[in-house]
């Protein structure tokens, strides 16, 4: 079968699923949103601190979210063993694992459109002069959230403790990425917003680095 | 082949060769390595060292030998959260077959729960789950068959069905493999079998052979 015909059957799946429970968006979500509020509530920022501080605090919410709900993606295959069902499935380990990130891409992405208004507001933050920038900056950086974060799911779906042994292996691993992702919006929440090139290109070399990191490895990673 | 876990060992030393159209029982107690051999067979588990062949797919793709294995495991392979018939469906085109719905409704059918078709899997009872875990496994019409004590969850009649969807599939030239650890209708019409004891291979009645003093031996399940 073909790999994109593969990926639609099991991102059809994903959102199948995701759509009945809502158990990962809607918890993500809510764990993003209390973070936000709460960074809010303790810093009481103005405006000029919101600029400052606010791309930290968002993208520190982004990845926490992140990592909440990508532990589950795999975990969640361990029930019944669907995920050995899926490995003996005449498709490609590369297929499972891309189908798996596109939907856990979709689902990080939603939570935090819906997280970025809340932002906004809270923090008296204008994104409206800067949303198509801002989307391309938030984009870049989920997905490098999700690839590197899927993967890593994976590893630890095996393990004993898998809950803490993905932040663990994770967040340093995207220490490099929050810093471009938090450099290029905070690049856009400047008064005169620019949007920094080099943050953006790092961000998309990081994607395409672990994006075929995850394609070379991914035999090795379906494996039992 | 041999597997190890770590310092335990599954296997050691195991050779065996099945001809296509066998029925072979893997028998032996809990512990033997019956599911580890039958998961080395699927593809899922590697071995430390030694190799799984299918000779008649010799050069074929991975992809190419793993559609014509099915697989029933101690673990149902099903989503909970889909109905019967989402979770066939999910499967029948995963294996890119002709007709998904068609084969959907024909499995379900089969294993005697059409009526159940749109209701969620986690309200089955372990029965029902072990049918439809059948029916899975068999949607893409394998022609090896491999079985992880299928009967486990089934009551009289369900094993009676079994029995029935196995000797079926054996005329049809379906190569089976079954561990079990009891005797019950589902080994009517099996042809050969194999002992395991403590991950080491013990008897074999052979290809050809005549199983049913080994079978015999086994307790009756129940």
């Amino acid at each position: 079968m073909r790999t994109e015909r593969a990926v639609a059957i099991l991102l059809g799946k994903e959102l199948r699923a995701e759509l009945r429970s809502r158990e990962l968006l809607q918890t993500t979500l809510i764990f993003a949103l209390i973070v936000v509020v709460l960074f809010s509530f303790a810093f009481d920022p103005t405006a000029a601190e919101s600029r400052r501080f606010g791309p930290g605090l968002l993208w520190i919410a982004f990845l926490f979210a992140g990592t909440l709900m990508l532990n589950p993606s795999f975990a969640r295959e361990q029930a019944n063993d669907t995920l050995q069902a899926l490995r003996m499935a005449p498709i490609s380990a590369f297929a499972l694992l891309l189908g798996k990130i596109l939907a856990n891409f979709l689902f990080l992405l939603t939570a935090e459109l819906v997280l970025l208004p809340v932002f906004a507001v809270l923090y008296n933050v204008a994104i409206l002069p800067v949303v198509g920038r801002l989307l391309l900056v938030i984009v870049l950086g989920t997905l490098g959230v999700v690839v590197t974060g899927t993967v890593f799911a994976a590893l630890a779906s095996q393990a004993r403790m898998r809950e803490l042994l993905l932040p663990l292996l994770l967040l340093p691993v995207l220490a490099p990425l929050l810093i471009a992702s938090v450099e290029a919006t905070a690049s856009l929440l400047n008064d005169e917003p620019v949007l920094d090139p080099t943050w953006t290109v790092f961000l998309a070399a990081f994607d395409v680095v672990f994006f075929t990191a995850s394609w070379l490895l991914c035999e090795h990673l379906m494996e039992g | 082949m041999e597997k190890r876990y770590g310092s335990l060992v599954a296997l050691r030393g195991v050779t065996l060769a099945f001809g296509a159209g066998e029925f072979v029982a893997l028998l032996g107690p809990n512990g033997a390595g019956k599911s580890t051999l039958l998961k080395m067979a699927a593809l899922l588990v590697q071995p430390t060292s030694g190799k799984v062949e299918f000779p008649e797919r010799a050069g074929a793709a991975r992809e190419s030998v793993k559609s014509s294995v099915g697989m029933v495991a101690h673990s149902t392979m099903l989503y909970d959260e889909m109905s019967a018939a989402e979770n066939l469906l999910f499967f029948a085109r995963l294996y890119d077959l002709d007709q998904p719905q068609r084969r959907t409704a024909a499995a379900l059918d089969s294993c005697g729960l059409p009526d159940r078709a749109g209701d969620l899997v986690r309200t089955f009872s372990r029965g029902m789950r072990q049918r439809l875990a059948i029916a899975r496994a068999l949607i893409h019409s394998p022609s090896l068959l491999l079985l992880d004590e299928p009967a486990a969850g089934l009551d009289r009649q369900g094993i009676a069905w079994l029995a029935d969807t196995l000797a079926e599939r054996h005329r049809a030239g379906c190569t089976i493999l079954m561990s079990t650890h009891g005797r019950d209708d589902s080994i009517a019409s099996v042809t050969r079998a194999v002992t395991l004891s403590g991950g080491r291979l013990g008897a074999d009645s052979g290809a050809g052979g005549d199983p049913r003093a080994m079978l015999s031996a086994v307790p009756v399940e129940g």
